[in-house]
C-alpha cells in the first residue's frame, strides 16, 4: 500500500542513477566474456549441433525420421539395457556405499581408517575408464588370479566370456559405483547427531522407531540424492563398457559409438545424434529431480 | 504402538552397563567386517593386476620384465613403434594435456568467478548453471557434437592431441566450478580486493598476490580432479582419433594385454601418488587458514 504511494514521488531521482547501474554492471559484464565465450565454442555449440542435427534430414530440413530411428527394436532394446544397468548398479553401490559411510561416520571421528578408507574412494570413484576393464579382465579373466586360484585349489574352470556382456559389467561398475557413494553420502551422515539417538533412547525409542522414525527420513533425501547421481554416472559410462565389449552394442553409449564410427551407412552419422539426444533427456530428468532433493538435504543439513 | 516404546526400559534398566558394553562391542564387530569386505573388494582387482603384470600368462613364469619395460618405456619406443610407440606418446600427449588443461581451467575461472562475486552479482546463477551443465551432458553426447568444432580446430591448429585440452577444460568445469566456489565463499572477496585496489593493486596483481593464495586449498582441489579426469580420458580421444595414454593402452591391450595391465597399475599407481602430493598441499593450506581466523 504504502509503496504505491511513496514511488511516484523519488521516481525521478534514482531513475537516472539506476540507469547509470544498470550501464556500468553491464559494462562489468564484458569481464566474463572470455568464459561465455568459451563454453559458448566448446560446450554450447556441441550441444546445439546434437539438439538440431537429431531434428534434421541428410538435406537439412526440419523431420522427425532420426527421431522415429529411435524406435528400432536394437536402439529400444539398448535403452532398455542401460537403464537397467545403469539402476542396478545403482541400488548395488548406494547400498554398500552407504553401509560403508555410515560406519566410517559412526567410528571414532578422525581415526586413522576413515581418512584411509575416504583417500581410496576418492581415488577409485575416478578409477573408471579402459583401466577398470582390465582390472577385472586381470581378475576374472581367462588368466586371471580368481579364475587361476578357482582353477588350481577347486579345480573349477572359468573362461570369463561373462564379463564381456552385460550382465558382467553390473559387476565392474559396482567397483566405481560404491566409492563414488561413499564420497557423496559421507557429508549427510556426517549431519547426524549423536545426540539424537541418545534423544530416542532417552524417550524409550529402540533402535528400530531410531531409524524409522528419526535417521531414516533424515538421510533418505540424501540417499536418493545420491542414488540418482550414482544412476546418471553409470548410465554415462562409456570407456569401460568400450574396452569390454568390443563385438556387439548392447547400451546406448556404444550405440552411439557405433553410429559414429559407421562409415558404410550414411544415415548413421544422424542417428548418433538423436540417441544422443534421448541420453541427454534422461540424464537431465535424472540431474533434475537431483537437484530438487539436494535443495531438501541442504536445508537441515546447513 | 505403546507395548513396544514401554517395554524395553525396564531391560535396559536391570543391566544397563553390560548390554551396552555388549551391544557396542557387537557394532565395533561388525563394522569392522563391513569394512573389511567392501575393503577386500576394492583390493582383489588391484592384486590381480599385479598378479597378471609379474606372472607370464601363458607359461606361469614370474618375471619382472613387463615392470622393467614400463620403466624403459621411453627407450623401447624407437626400437617397437607398434606399441611401446603408441604407449609413449600417449603418455607424452596425457601429459601435456594435464598441464594445459589445469593451466586453462585456472585461467578461465578464477579471474571470472572472482569477478562475477564482485562485480556483476545478477550473472552467477548464470555461470553456476554453465559450469554445472557438463553433468546432464555425457562425454559420449558431447562428442557428437564436437566433430565439426575439432574440424575448425584443426584448420586454424592442428590435429595434434594436445588441442584436446579445450574440450577437457569442459569436461572438468562442474567439478572445478564446485571446488573454486566454496574456496571463494570461505574469504571475505570485497574487503580483500578493496583493500588490494585501494593500495593502488592492478586488477592482475589482485587476482595473482590476493585472490589465488587466498583461496590455494580450492586451487589444488580443483586441480586434482582435473589431473584424475584428464589421465583417465578415454571416450572423446578415441572417438576423434587422438592418442592420449589410454587410447594407447587400449591399442595395446589387443597385441599384448600384459603391458596393458602392467601399464593400467603404473597409471593408478601414479594417480594415487599425486593425490598423496595434493592432499598434503590441501591439508597444509587448511591449516593455515584455520589459524589466520
Amino acid at each position: 500500500m504504502t509503496t504505491t504511494i511513496d514511488t511516484p514521488a523519488p521516481v525521478s531521482a534514482p531513475r537516472p542513477a539506476r540507469r547509470g547501474h544498470g550501464w556500468r554492471s553491464a559494462r562489468s559484464a564484458i569481464g566474463t566474456i572470455p568464459f561465455f565465450g568459451y563454453v559458448a565454442v566448446f560446450l554450447i555449440i556441441p550441444t546445439a549441433i546434437v539438439v538440431i542435427g537429431a531434428f534434421r534430414a541428410p538435406g537439412g530440413a526440419f523431420s522427425w525420421v532420426n527421431i522415429k530411428a529411435l524406435g528400432t527394436s536394437t536402439v529400444i532394446g539398448a535403452f532398455v539395457s542401460s537403464v537397467v544397468l545403469s539402476a542396478v548398479t545403482a541400488a548395488i553401490g548406494a547400498v554398500f556405499g552407504g553401509l560403508l559411510a555410515y560406519v566410517l561416520v559412526t567410528g571414532r571421528p578422525g581415526s586413522i581408517s576413515r581418512r584411509i578408507v575416504t583417500a581410496v574412494c576418492s581415488v577409485l570413484a575416478q578409477f573408471g575408464g579402459v583401466m577398470l576393464a582390465f582390472a577385472f579382465i586381470a581378475t576374472l579373466g581367462q588368466a586371471g588370479m580368481i579364475s587361476n586360484l578357482l582353477r588350481d585349489w577347486l579345480g573349477v574352470e572359468t573362461t570369463g566370456a561373462y564379463l564381456y556382456t552385460v550382465p558382467g559389467l553390473i559387476l565392474v561398475y559396482t567397483y566405481f559405483q560404491i566409492p563414488l557413494m561413499v564420497i557423496v553420502f559421507l557429508p549427510a551422515v556426517d549431519g547426524i547427531r549423536a545426540q539424537w539417538r541418545e534423544a530416542t533412547e532417552t524417550l524409550g525409542g529402540s533402535t528400530w522407531v531410531y531409524w524409522r522414525r528419526v535417521a531414516g527420513p533424515l538421510l533418505a533425501p540424501a540417499f536418493l540424492g545420491s542414488l540418482l547421481l550414482l544412476f546418471a554416472n553409470a548410465f554415462s559410462a562409456y570407456a569401460t563398457a568400450a574396452a569390454l565389449i568390443t563385438q556387439s552394442n548392447p547400451i546406448v553409449p556404444l550405440q552411439i559409438s557405433g553410429a559414429i564410427t559407421n562409415e558404410v551407412n550414411v544415415g548413421h552419422a544422424d542417428l548418433a545424434k538423436s540417441l544422443a539426444l534421448g541420453m541427454v533427456v534422461i540424464v537431465a530428468i535424472v540431474m533434475w529431480l537431483y537437484a530438487l532433493l539436494q535443495k531438501r538435504t541442504a536445508k537441515w543439513l546447513g | 504402538m505403546t507395548t513396544s516404546v514401554a517395554a524395553p526400559p525396564p531391560r535396559d534398566a536391570a543391566r544397563p552397563q553390560q548390554l551396552r558394553r555388549t551391544m557396542r562391542r557387537k557394532q565395533t564387530t561388525i563394522r569392522w567386517i563391513v569394512i573389511a569386505v567392501i575393503m577386500a573388494f576394492f583390493l582383489i582387482p588391484l592384486l590381480s593386476m599385479l598378479y597378471f603384470s609379474l606372472r607370464f600368462p601363458l607359461s606361469g613364469k614370474w618375471t619382472g620384465q613387463a615392470w622393467s619395460n614400463v620403466i624403459h618405456m621411453g627407450s623401447l619406443a624407437a626400437s617397437d613403434p607398434a606399441d611401446y610407440g603408441q604407449l609413449w606418446t600417449g603418455l607424452k600427449n596425457s601429459a601435456v594435456l594435464v598441464v594445459l588443461t589445469v593451466v586453462i581451467m585456472v585461467v578461465l575461472l578464477v579471474p571470472t568467478m572472482t569477478w562475477v562475486r564482485l562485480r556483476v552479482k545478477w550473472l552467477s546463477r548464470t555461470v553456476e548453471f554453465i559450469c554445472l551443465l557438463p553433468l546432464t551432458i555425457p562425454a559420449i553426447v558431447l562428442v557428437v557434437g564436437l566433430g565439426p568444432v575439432y574440424r575448425i580446430v584443426s584448420n586454424v591448429l592442428s590435429t595434434n592431441t594436445i588441442w584436446l585440452c579445450f574440450v577437457y577444460v569442459v569436461l572438468v568445469l562442474p567439478f572445478a566450478y564446485r571446488a573454486l566456489d566454496a574456496g571463494l565463499a570461505a574469504i571475505d572477496l570485497t574487503t580483500l580486493s578493496e583493500a588490494a585496489r585501494s593500495l593502488g593493486a592492478h586488477w592482475f596483481r589482485v587476482m595473482w598476490q590476493i585472490v589465488l593464495p587466498n583461496i590455494r586449498s580450492a586451487v589444488v582441489s580443483a586441480c586434482f580432479i582435473s589431473v584424475a579426469l584428464v589421465l583417465g580420458e578415454f571416450t572423446i580421444a578415441q572417438l576423434l582419433a587422438r592418442d592420449n595414454l589410454q587410447t594407447g593402452i587400449f591399442l595395446v591391450s589387443q597385441s599384448d594385454g600384459q603391458l596393458a595391465v602392467t601399464m593400467s597399475l603404473a597409471a593408478l599407481i601414479l594417480a594415487f601418488v599425486l593425490l598423496m602430493v595434493l592432499s598434503l598441499f590441501s591439508g597444509d593450506g587448511r591449516r593455515t587458514k584455520g589459524a589466520s581466523t
